[in-house]
């Protein structure tokens, strides 16, 4: 079996015998400086727009999507948080999906998909969305834009306070995706073009929470 | 002795406008990445770049330890792990699995690892349609060419030459304008992505505590790959194991700085087993191929080892003045620039390309872009003793031979060595000129000798 022959053979040419113990790893390095929320957001907004996205901190997201739809399709997650906000009950949002199939036919239409998100990363301006009941996968992926509504007081500073508060995110999701700006390649002479795969425009709203 | 390495390398030499290609496009990721890890941007890069070295070599050298662990938790998320020797096992795999579910499409994200085993080319050979999803992977699958760069596959081609191959493979009008060339095969992907059975991507790490692979790119294809088709396989390396997501908060603060000089990259999916109940979407079956294809040949040597270490970020290839004028083809296998010269030969033997660990200037910029810390001119010169001691007797240069056997006698003879320095400060530089060194010489401008040696100064002082 290729298995035991794998194993067997880098046991061999590390000198190491079957379950025998191993040393501890270095210690891992998390570093989460102390930043106040308000220039965690300061920066989240920066980085968004630095990354050619729009980031914009609204006590009242519900108003600015009805104004940025203007007409369009949009498909939003389950996420309570966005039915708190009164977004789900937008004319021209579907929401509430639950199958698989309805789901993906939905966001392969809609001309926007929008989710709440878990977390949000000060630093580099990524958005963090573990998939769940209340959020899809496809929502953030097939529609040509995207809009995500992060609560205020889930923005971290960075990838060291994501991975002290989530040590294994594992346990509460098959997928952690971190978005960093829109859908981007450089692959035909190293020129920028954004929307290749994934969506090419990114709105991040800070809402209160 | 022109093997193809060289006559390939030349073949790049002559041709100007690939000259200005490569030249740019590597220049521009370096400066990107230089910017990127400067202190004002991230202070502690330094110390990243110890920890990730400390935390990678822990990892490999307890290897087999690591791998139980990620497929103990793996299973544990209700997915798969099957192990493989070489590219005919991963192919087999595949085959019998796509057989059993009535698969006919793949769809493929980045993966250099199935490069190495010719993935794509196997499977397509039984009837399977396999189609590559990032862009430049794909207009590669399309030209039948293989990646010229890690992180930059089609680095080397023009609109032109991507206008050219859209027009004879796909079927479309002749495009030119590379929003438009994007948005083609966009919409002709969107299709592929919808309609696939099994998406199969690569892995730029395997967290052993959580069971997770977690795949790092730009496009957003590798996110469909691995969600939208019904069964997600991931094909990894066996070195590609770390111990803990934590160390991510490490890695992926060097990776997309020292590959392209973003923060992060667009999209960083951290993916543990197939769609948990109640999860809309995702995929139903989950399976991690771990691959060894050679890894467990570089185990043995300690110091060899730490070419595992690699990240594969290119960071090496776009500061090296040998890729920066040669390219990615002039290689003979898939990896390419420093870490090629270095994995090449200790994957498939020293012989595969013997001119292979020469053909680097030893500036030691490779070692120092490299954010893992792999001392990629040691192994080289280390892989250089070894392709000396490969070759058989009569192989071995007789004027090499002698001329280093006449070099260690003067260096061991203090008077025949002044004789030596007193010949050449009369002679001149001039001298240097003559005979099988004016090849060398002719070209450089060497520093002026001193009236005196060193040794005379002394003397005299």
């Amino acid at each position: 079996m290729a298995r035991d022959y794998i194993l067997h053979r880098v046991r061999t040419a590390l000198g190491r015998s079957p379950s025998q113990p191993i040393p501890d790893p270095p210690p891992a390095r998390i570093r989460i400086p102390e930043i106040s929320l308000d220039a965690r957001v300061a920066s989240l907004l920066l980085r968004v727009e630095e990354l050619a996205g729009t980031a914009v901190e609204t006590s009242d997201p519900r108003t600015y999507i009805a104004a940025a739809m203007a007409g369009k399709s949009a498909i939003a997650s389950n996420s309570p948080y966005l039915a708190a906000c009164g977004i789900t009950g937008l004319p021209g949002v579907e929401s509430g999906i639950t199958d698989r199939e309805q789901l993906r036919h939905a966001c392969a239409t809609a001309d926007i998909g929008i989710t709440s998100a878990d977390y949000a990363l000060a630093d580099t301006g990524t958005l963090v969305l573990l998939s769940s009941p209340a959020e899809a996968r496809m929502i953030s992926l097939l529609p040509p834009e995207h809009i995500a509504v992060v609560p205020r007081d889930r923005i971290l500073s960075g990838l060291d306070e994501l991975f002290s508060i989530l040590p294994h995110p594992g346990e509460q999701s098959s997928s952690m995706v971190l978005i960093t700006g829109p859908s981007r390649t450089a692959d035909i002479e190293q020129i920028l073009v954004r929307g290749v795969h994934g969506p090419g425009r990114i709105t991040v709203l800070v809402a209160p929470a | 002795m022109a093997s193809e390495f060289h006559q390939k390398a030349h073949d790049t030499l002559a041709n100007a406008n690939l000259q200005l290609a490569i030249f740019t496009a590597t220049g521009r990721l370096k400066d990107k990445r230089t910017e990127a890890v400067a202190a004002g941007e991230l202070p502690d890069y330094q110390e990243l770049r110890t920890q990730a070295n400390a935390v990678k070599q822990h990892a490999i050298d307890n290897l087999d330890h690591y791998l139980e662990l990620f497929e103990s938790n793996v299973t544990a998320r209700g997915g798969h792990v099957v192990y493989c020797k070489d590219g005919t096992e991963v192919s087999d795999f595949v085959l019998r699995l796509a057989r059993e579910r009535g698969a006919h499409l793949i769809v493929k994200s980045k993966s250099m690892t199935t490069e190495e085993v010719d993935l794509n080319e196997r499977l397509e050979h039984h009837g399977l349609e396999s189609v590559e999803t990032d862009l430049g992977e794909y207009i590669l699958q399309l030209a039948h060419q293989r990646p010229y760069h890690i992180v930059a596959p089609a680095l080397h081609m023009t609109r032109y030459d991507v206008a050219e191959v859209f027009t004879r493979r796909l079927n479309v009008p002749n495009e030119i304008v590379i929003e438009k060339q994007t948005a083609m095969a966009r919409s002709i992907l969107r299709e592929k992505f919808l309609n696939a059975d099994i998406g199969i991507s690569g892995a730029n790490f395997l967290v052993a505590d959580s069971g997770a692979v977690v795949i790092v790119e730009n496009e957003g294809n590798a996110r469909l790959t691995t969600s939208a088709p019904r069964i997600h396989v991931a094909i990894a390396g066996i070195e590609k194991v770390i111990p803990r997501a934590q160390d991510l908060a490490t890695f992926l603060k060097l990776l997309a700085r020292s590959a392209t000089g973003q923060l992060l990259s667009v999209y960083t999916s951290f993916l543990s087993g197939p769609r948990r109940s109640g999860e809309i979407d995702g995929p139903e079956e989950f399976y991690v191929v771990l691959l060894d294809n050679g890894r467990t040949r570089l185990l043995p040597d300690k110091r060899k080892r730490q070419s595992l270490f690699c990240i594969r970020c290119g960071a090496c290839l776009n500061t090296c003045p040998v890729y920066r004028r040669i390219g990615g083809h002039a290689f003979p296998w898939v990896y390419s620039g420093p870490i090629g010269a270095i994995l090449t030969p200790q994957f498939m033997g020293v012989q595969q390309e013997p001119a292979l660990p020469f053909a680097s200037s030893l500036c030691g910029a490779c070692g120092e872009v490299c954010p893992v810390k792999i001392d990629i001119p040691k192994i080289l010169l280390e892989l250089r003793s070894d392709v000396k001691k490969a070759e058989t007797r009569d192989k071995q240069n007789r004027l090499e031979k002698l001329s280093f056997r006449a070099f260690a006698w003067m260096m061991t003879h203090p008077r025949v060595y002044e004789m030596a320095g007193k010949l050449l400060r009369t002679a001149g530089m001039r001298s240097l000129q003559l005979g099988p060194l004016a090849a060398w010489t002719s070209q450089r401008d060497l520093p002026p000798l001193p009236g005196r040696s060193f040794r005379e100064r002394w003397r005299r002082r």
